[in-house]
């Protein structure tokens, strides 16, 4: 199952658009996809506007690969469950979100290993296409690096 | 030689810290400075139902989310953190964003806790509005980006990752 998801504030039509065009042409793989509402409707996609938190969570387990946009939950989550993740950043020239930090993101994190960036609907065709030989994250540990959190320990507990 | 106070103002107590983080990324961010929080008592506040359950967290509350865009729902923001305020009485109050966390941190300054903004790791080319406004009130004041560190802050003291 491959799992899509755009993030909880808007809708990420173009990237919902894409893959229910692949999807179209591959029945044979279920995707399960995360919408966040919009105007695209989708046709070969199991869509949902919303999912609850410990859904998606679920989802996210089953999922052999996730594609989504270039939020830092879904890399962050993803990153730690050990599987490949291909990221769609949003444009803010094609008013996807309010200002272009996604590009950024993604241009950070292109090439860490799980991480495959599709900027354009082609590039993630051929990235499905190419899914299983797609690398996965090598499982992100849980918490921030350690001179953070000592830094926020020693702050808290200093005062 | 110590006096009576000396227990409760020493620097190894647990502190009563406040948490908030908007849901999404913002979260998932708070989530991975748990064992810091784990050391102390620590209030979670958070946008979205259902995100405090799946962490397992021990205390939380759900506040509205709020945007310039809609001064109502930055009033009923501030409305609902003070109520928290009052209720857990926070020293500390810390945030990975994105408009609550700042909300709080500006009451959090008013009263005095101490305070503390580490802007999201999405972040990576320029700090976000948000927090380049939570540099006025934040005692501790970071980016998880050295490019964007200045000497003045934000300050770079590691990331999330």
């Amino acid at each position: 199952m491959i799992l899509v998801t755009v993030g909880t504030q808007m809708p990420f039509d173009r990237l919902v658009g894409a893959m229910d065009r692949w999807a179209a042409c591959h029945p044979e793989v279920k995707v399960v996809a995360q919408t966040g509402g919009g105007t695209c409707r989708p046709e070969a996609l199991e869509a949902f506007d919303f999912l609850a938190p410990d859904r998606l969570d679920r989802l996210q387990h089953e999922a052999e690969l996730i594609v989504s946009h270039a939020g830092m939950g879904t890399i962050l989550s993803v990153g730690m469950l050990g599987k490949p993740l291909v990221i769609m950043p949003r444009s803010f020239a094609r008013g996807e979100h309010r200002n272009d930090h996604q590009a950024a993101t993604a241009r950070r994190f292109e090439g860490r290993p799980g991480i495959h960036v599709a900027r354009e609907e082609e590039d993630l065709h051929a990235l499905l296409d190419r899914r299983r030989d797609l690398a996965a994250s090598s499982g992100l540990s849980p918490h921030a690096s350690p001179d953070l959190l000592a830094a926020l320990g020693e702050f808290i507990s200093g005062g | 030689m110590q006096d009576s106070t000396a227990q409760s103002t020493s620097p190894g107590r647990p502190k009563r810290v406040l948490a908030v983080a908007s849901g999404g990324g913002h979260w998932v961010q708070l989530m991975r400075l748990r064992p810091v929080f784990d050391a102390h008592s620590t209030f979670y506040v958070t946008t979205m139902p259902g995100l405090a359950v799946m962490a397992g967290v021990p205390s939380s509350a759900v506040v509205r989310d709020a945007s310039r865009r809609h001064p109502f729902s930055v009033l009923m923001l501030v409305f609902q953190l003070l109520v928290l305020f009052v209720r857990v009485r926070p020293e500390v109050v810390v945030s990975t964003g994105a408009a609550p966390g700042l909300v709080a941190m500006f009451i959090g300054c008013c009263l005095r806790c101490r305070t503390v903004w580490i802007d999201s790791i999405a972040n990576a080319e320029e700090l976000s509005m948000s927090g380049r406004v939570a540099g006025r009130v934040a005692n501790l004041w970071l980016t998880q980006w050295p490019h964007l560190a200045r000497d003045e802050g934000p300050f770079f003291r590691g990331s999330v990752l």
